[in-house]
């Protein structure tokens, strides 16, 4: 299985290059992609350099042009798809099907991949948007279980990418409102999912509280392991009870599922983290890289030591396992 | 299309009722003059299906008898198998027009007339023109997207119908996940349908009091009630042909009325306003999303005079 | 990881225009040689940032865009756009990038307040400039030369066993 690393900055992505990446995936400095953070993304000319860097040693990259277009500026994402092109991306990753049907009429030539936040989760969503826009691979949702993603693997006609290792969405990608609701911006338009311009932090006694468009989103005591201020791993009161409404301060680790995602015919590894530093890129990329080579038996002493660099230093297997609903 | 008259649509009920309860509201919306077309159907969870099969072809009858153009939703996420096949069923047998609220019956729908619900993304005018072409009638829009975006979608896509959820807790979100039986300390595959307990879903606030959102099944929803009134006349200007009430726990004919009211200039959005807030205590109402701020916002409707 | 008091208590006894000079050195040769800086930070180069080392008796308040760099006691409360604060080694590490500041703080080893954007903006800035504070500093760094040396070896072992 290929392992398709994140990168937010030149630097990360030759770490990611270096530490064993199949494929790096990045996107622009504007709202055409899904991490549009404030000192993130790659200009053309960063670009440009980072395709040849990874060329230079036979890594592919992918372009992340994973939002929605925003209606009357539809050009801003045109144009990032013609610069990916002519920069010369392996492949771009895309969740809007205007966006799809123009790369697939301008650039008929182009590597097309759907993004998770296409929200395609299941055999005849998946099979329409090949036979429409000739997508090559999709990214799954993380709403399946490894035994769902077994069964559709064989009905449909293009690759599958899946999650493996890093930030966990607790909705169905690109169906999610929850941040534009508490702050006006959201991930299918701005690209930005809990913005940081509406976060704050502040102390109250001894607690750190958390805070989204100035609704609470929890409170950790002074030790507590933290999250992200994502709005679905927030604690809340419920029912006369208090506690993760939806899930805790946690990411995504699948690697103990491996061998079955293998199986079940997944062509592509995905990490999760392009907002993360260059240091933790070169971390779990080593490592991951390294598990894929190991035998089952070697691969939780290699990932151990990862679970301390995630949300609340512990991971999850996620709606890949059943349980988990 | 501008100044044809603004036709008032009803939603799926979003929460699950006792199947009797679910027949005898469709009962009564049969009999309220001032709704034009209704959208049935399970968006939620296909778990729930059953409790509202047995009644569904007599409402939609009694929906159509009265005059009601009838339409049937598919759901918003469809991963088993069980699921594909449901709305396989849909597209192939449906007596009535279909709602396409996911890809697959998007892509199943292709070439055959159909309406598109909000929970297909549509964020721009050269996609609804695409889903026009491949048969798309009528598009319910998303309720995240501001009156800049709905504009300038309708502008791109002249023949086709738009839909903007004008009434109702917002659908923020879906999950393989069922928080509400997680709520009451029960898994998705085992949930006691527990969701049936709370007719208008769960409230969830945040751990300093205040008031969030809504639990209802694996769906997430606002706390507060969109309510577009005030902005009905820049979304008729717009080119919405429809606006879209979804149903909550109250007398839903009442809202409808109270919609077409001030629609009809009987009464000004300030006394509608107050209707619903009478019709349905308790919530905040909220319409941000129309505004492009927080969707949680209440712009007061001066604001919306001094920008128009 | 806290600094050896060894370390610490003598660099906090030092007269405060002696660090002053110090950091100044650093700061501007960091800003000289890493002009790209500015560029990921944009808008947010005309903010404030504190930076407060839980391990010692100092806070250091910069504006890149003024070049400016101001350091005091902790009892002078400056006001600031952003702040941060964790141990020295942990901010040198990720001044350097040899850290991921999402792990750290999740792990409760760093807080940061204020105009959270302007903080991640600054961030991720540093984490692309590929500062290296031996090389980068080299002789420039005069009689605090071996100072930067000793702290930069101990980021490097912390760094390797993620332990900063």
């Amino acid at each position: 299985m290929e392992l398709i690393c994140p990168a937010g900055t030149p630097a990360a992505f030759r770490e990611a290059v270096d530490a064993g990446a199949d494929a790096v995936y990045c996107g622009f400095r504007d709202e055409t992609n899904a991490r549009n953070f404030p000192g993130l993304n790659f200009t053309r000319e960063e670009l440009g350099a980072s395709i040849a860097y990874g060329k230079a040693r036979n890594v592919q990259t992918y372009v992340a042009l994973n939002t929605f277009m925003r209606a009357g500026a539809e050009q801003l994402w045109y144009t990032a798809a013609d610069n990916a092109v002519l920069l010369g991306a392996d492949a771009l990753i895309v969740a809007d099907l205007a966006l799809m049907a123009y790369i697939a009429e301008s650039h008929p030539q182009q590597r097309l991949h759907v993004s998770v936040q296409a929200s395609a989760s299941n055999a005849d969503a998946i099979n329409f948007l090949v036979q429409t826009f000739g997508a090559k691979r999709l990214v799954l949702p993380r709403v399946l279980t490894v035994g769902d993603i077994a069964a559709l693997a064989p009905k449909v006609a293009c690759e599958l990418e899946v999650f493996a290792f890093g930030g966990l969405c607790v909705m169905a990608e690109g169906r999610c409102s929850l941040s534009s609701y508490a702050t006006g911006l959201s991930p299918n338009m701005q690209g930005v999912c809990s913005p940081a311009s509406h976060v704050r932090y502040r102390e109250d006694g001894e607690e750190m509280v958390s805070e989204l468009g100035g609704y609470t989103i929890n409170r950790f005591g002074a030790d507590e392991p933290a999250g992200y201020p994502t709005l679905c791993k927030g604690r809340f009161h419920i029912a006369n009870d208090e506690g993760y409404a939806f899930e805790d301060p946690v990411s995504l680790d699948v690697m103990e599922h491996l061998d079955a995602l293998r199986d079940a015919g997944v062509t592509a590894l995905k990490i999760e983290g392009r907002q993360r530093g260059k240091a933790y890129v070169a971390e779990v990329v080593s490592r991951l890289r390294q598990a894929l080579a190991a035998t089952p038996e070697q691969r939780p002493a290699l990932l151990a030591h990862l679970r301390r660099l995630s949300e609340g230093q512990r991971t999850t297997a996620g709606a890949y396992e059943k349980k988990w609903r | 299309m501008a100044g044809r008259t603004l036709r008032i649509t009803l939603g799926p009920v979003p929460y699950l009722w006792d199947g009797e309860a679910w027949r005898d509201f469709y009962f009564r919306i049969a009999d309220c003059a001032w709704l034009d077309a209704v959208t049935l159907g399970e968006v939620v969870c296909s778990k729930r299906i059953h409790f509202t099969q047995p009644f569904i072809d007599a409402v939609a009858n009694r929906l159509a008898d009265a005059g009601k153009q009838v339409s049937l939703a598919s759901m918003a996420m469809v991963t088993l198998e069980r699921e594909a096949m449901l709305t396989r069923k849909l597209v192939e047998a449906s007596p009535w027009p279909v709602e396409a609220n996911d890809l697959s019956a998007l892509g199943l729908l292709s070439g055959k007339p159909h309406l598109v619900g909000p929970f297909v993304n549509v964020y721009n005018g050269a996609t609804a023109r695409m889903l026009a072409s491949r048969g798309a009638t009528r598009i319910c829009l998303g309720p995240e997207l501001p009156l800049a975006s709905v504009s300038e979608i309708i502008a791109a896509s002249p023949g086709t119908d738009f839909e903007v959820f004008a009434f109702g807790r917002l659908p923020l979100a879906i999950s393989a996940r069922c928080a509400h039986a997680r709520a009451k300390g029960n898994s998705k595959d085992n949930c006691q349908f527990v969701c049936q307990d709370d007719p208008d879903g769960l409230a969830v606030d945040t751990l300093d009091g205040q008031s969030f959102l809504t639990l209802n099944g694996v769906q997430t929803m606002s706390h507060t009630c969109q309510v577009l009134l005030a902005e009905l006349p820049a979304l008729q200007q717009a080119g919405v042909s429809h606006i879209r009430l979804s149903p909550q726990h109250c007398d839903m004919a009442q809202v409808a009325e109270t919609f077409a009211h001030v629609r009809d200039l009987r009464i000004d959005a300030s006394e509608g306003e107050a209707r619903l807030r009478a019709i349905y205590p308790d919530v905040p109402l909220s319409n941000g999303f129309h505004y492009g701020t927080a969707g949680a916002d209440w712009v007061p409707a001066a604001a919306e005079q001094v920008s128009a | 990881m806290i600094l050896p008091k060894a370390i610490s208590q003598p660099i906090s006894r030092l007269p405060l225009p002696v660090i002053q000079q110090g950091a100044r050195l650093v700061f501007n040769q960091m800003l000289r040689q890493h002009p790209t800086l500015f560029d990921r930070l944009g808008n947010h180069a005309t903010k404030s940032f504190r930076f407060t080392p839980a391990d010692l008796d100092l806070t250091f308040l910069i504006v890149p865009a003024g070049r400016s760099i101001t350091v005091s006691r902790k009892s002078a409360r400056m006001h600031a756009d952003a702040s941060a604060g964790g141990p020295l080694l942990t901010l040198l590490a990720l001044l350097e990038g040899r850290i991921d500041g999402d792990a750290m703080f999740f792990a409760r080893s760093l807080s940061i307040s204020g105009d959270m954007e302007a903080m991640l903006a600054l961030r991720n800035a540093l984490d692309d400039s590929g500062f290296d504070l031996p090389r980068d500093l080299g002789k420039a760094a005069g009689p605090f030369a071996p100072l930067i040396t000793r702290l930069a070896e101990m980021v490097r072992q912390r760094a390797l066993v993620g332990l900063v």
